[in-house]
């Protein structure tokens, strides 16, 4: 394979969305246009383009060669499981931290200060909560997919079915979120169309998941990582040395900053501009009441524990020693890289905000939006060098992020429907591997044209909703069938759907999707809170419990009878599957 | 692994120990997370002017230390879980596999 591929696939692909385009442009007309996430074409950056044609030639090199090692299902799904901790580290990390959480964050930072800190510290909480109740025991109970684990005991087909629809939901939603966050800036950085960018990243997704499988998509990931917290540190210490390494100063001047903006408007006392610049040091209205609060916090805490990308990375690694190392270096690279978008954020208050080289005009916003803010400090620290180094990083992350979400999506119908649900566990491992390569696939195509149908829409909710999915239905069932003796195929698999339906259907019913999205009035949404976790995820684990506790079937005990062995297995890892071949 | 052999290993009296150890070990490292965390969340929903409170003469408040302090501390807690279960646990692990094995 060499670097014609992608053209091909970009001009089938191109063809197939063209054709999607036209006949989704009527909808599109009659969609409610949303403002978040909007964004104006920018000139063609050719230096950006530059370093990401080099990322892209890179990443195609190494698919080539992980494409020889990739034979098996298990090489496609798990990299054959010789991945080591701290590589796996790495690549959790690179399936983590998406083009959102650097440039959303630091935009957050940099409007709102201690509020984005708040934010970011939500996405970090649920990693330790991973380590110490789920990590070594996915490792030692599962296979390829958080599915093996969640069905270890119970009748296959139905907690199948249940995991492989949470997985789709949750990939669904994170997938559009990324295509059309991917869609957005790829215009903003590199002054291509909006459905062109799509483009790109379906076919180079496809390409690195179709050809190389895991151990392409794993060295993406850690590539991404690699660039990504290099960059960022680079940032943040060019902002700090500006400062004389002194935090004081680099707030005081940030305050300096907000005050003199807040002064400059018509009709604002001094007291007034001061008490606003001073706002960005602590915590202002992200939090509005504190069930909301709370309820988020769930989402993102235990959502974490239940995003089906992430836990099937435990499987690449040879040992729960290694799954633990893993999630180590994973917690210790995403909380230096919050800490990192803290400082760009008000790095881009003192350098972004002061230059009119940045502003639409005299206090007005940033050229590009909002989220510019990162890639305009990297401009003024770094210059034109920079400035396409970091959009191409940030090109790089999507491709990362939605590279593992494919992979997932793929495995889930192969592995969890195909083999287990239709061939009840006979399908050899070639005619597994085709229906993942197909899924693959049909994956990329939908992605690009849901990607391109929700281009004019508000899809702020996307990823939290993914966040709620994986809190209320996947981690529930998980944990349950893990760590509950009483636990049953019935109570887990009425219970895990309970979850699932009650998360999707308040986020509608919520403000975010209701008014937002849908375009009812301020204030009618039937659900006030800004997340569904506190109710659903309670609803999935109540469901769980009862629907176990009253279930007195045959299959019931045999549940129930299959508790102690997988306990055994799980706290000690014999019969686990081993690194190679599983 | 058929359930006779689990049977056995469930009844080695270093399983129990590995299971109960790490079982209050994981639990309460859990608790430690949700206490910070939640403490945290509800500061800010009930108390924003104790996070805004300035420190010294300058701008810094006490919620930056706070912050970074939530961010270092979960970095922290779960290298020590993963200390001890990388060496002690599974030094534990190693015995009841080959205790199994025999």
């Amino acid at each position: 394979m060499n670097a014609t591929l992608p053209t091909s696939f970009a001009r089938r692909t191109f063809a197939i969305g063209a054709a999607a385009a036209l006949v989704l442009a009527p909808t599109l007309a009659l969609a409610a246009g949303g403002d978040l996430g909007q964004a104006d074409k920018q000139a063609t950056n050719w230096t950006a383009i530059t370093m990401f044609v080099v990322f892209v030639l890179g990443t195609l090199y190494i698919t080539k060669w992980a494409a020889a090692k990739t034979k098996s299902a298990a090489d496609f799904y798990t990299a054959g499981g010789g991945i080591t901790g701290f590589q796996n580290g790495l690549a959790i990390a690179g399936d983590y931290m998406s083009a959102a959480s650097f440039l959303g964050i630091s935009a957050a930072v940099m409007s709102s200060g201690y509020d984005g800190l708040i934010y970011s510290i939500g996405f970090l909480v649920g990693w330790p909560i991973l380590t110490f109740l789920m990590a070594e025991r996915l490792r030692n109970l599962g296979k390829f997919t958080f599915a093996d684990v969640a069905a270890f005991r119970f009748a296959q087909t139905p907690v199948r079915v249940f995991a492989a629809s949470g997985t789709l939901v949750v990939v669904a939603f994170y997938l559009i979120a990324q295509m059309v966050g991917a869609g957005q800036l790829i215009k903003l950085l590199f002054g291509l169309d909006y459905w062109i960018a799509v483009l790109i990243v379906g076919a180079l997704m496809m390409v690195y998941v179709l050809f190389g499988g895991m151990t392409a998509t794993t060295w993406v990931q850690i590539i991404k990582a690699c660039l990504l917290l290099g960059g960022a540190t680079f940032m943040a210490v060019m902002v700090m040395w500006r400062y004389g390494f002194s935090p004081e100063k680099l707030f005081a001047a940030a305050v300096e900053v907000k005050t003199n903006i807040a002064a400059a408007k018509p009709g604002t006392t001094p007291q007034a501009a001061a008490a606003a610049g001073q706002s960005i040091m602590g915590p202002g209205n992200f939090i509005k009441d504190p069930i909301s609060a709370i309820s988020f916090g769930m989402a993102l805490m235990f959502g974490t524990a239940g995003l089906p990308h992430i836990l099937m990375r435990f499987f690449t690694v040879p040992s729960a020693k290694e799954a633990r190392k893993s999630v180590m270096w994973a917690t210790a690279w995403i909380g230096y890289f919050y800490l990192l978008t803290f400082i760009i954020g008000f790095g881009a208050i003192t350098f972004v905000l002061t230059n009119p080289e940045f502003l639409t005009g005299p206090g007005g916003g940033l050229i590009g939006g909002a989220n510019m803010a990162a890639v305009h400090l990297a401009h003024a620290v770094g210059g034109n060098v920079f400035l396409g180094f970091i959009s191409a990083v940030a090109f790089a992350t999507i491709l990362a992020v939605v590279a593992g979400l494919t992979l997932s999506g793929a495995s889930a119908v192969s592995h969890d429907l195909y083999s287990t649900v239709i061939k009840k566990g006979k399908a050899d491992s070639a005619s597994e591997l085709k229906v993942s390569r197909i899924t693959t696939v049909c994956l990329g195509i939908l992605a690009v044209l849901l990607g391109i149908a929700f281009e004019k829409q508000n899809i702020a909710f996307m990823v939290s909703l993914a966040f709620a999915v994986a809190a209320s239905a996947n981690f529930p069932v998980l944990f349950m069938s893990v760590l509950w003796k009483d636990c049953t195929t019935k109570g887990a698999v009425i219970g895990g759907f309970l979850g699932l339906l009650s998360s999707v259907v308040l986020t509608v019913l919520s403000p975010s999707v209701w008014e937002a999205t849908l375009g009812y009035p301020a204030g009618s949404a039937p659900f006030p809170y800004t997340s569904p976790a506190l109710f659903s995820m309670t609803l999935g684990f109540v469901g769980i419990w009862l629907f176990s506790i009253l279930d007195n079937s045959q299959r019931a005990k045999i549940d129930r009878a299959g508790f102690p062995a997988q306990e055994v297995r799980s706290e000690t890892g014999i019969g686990a599957a081993e690194a190679s071949g599983h | 692994m058929d359930n006779s052999v689990a049977a056995r290993i469930a009844a080695d009296p270093n399983y129990q120990a590995l299971k109960s150890r790490r079982s209050r070990f994981g639990w309460s490292l859990t608790l430690a997370m949700l206490v910070v965390y939640y403490g945290f969340i509800l500061l800010i929903a009930f108390r924003k002017d104790l996070l805004a409170a300035r420190m010294g003469d300058g701008v810094m408040t006490w919620g930056i230390p706070i912050g970074f302090g939530v961010i270092v501390f979960t970095i922290l807690i779960t290298a020590i879980y993963v200390r001890r279960a990388n060496g002690e646990f599974d030094a534990l692990s190693e015995k009841i596999k080959q205790e199994a094995l025999k």
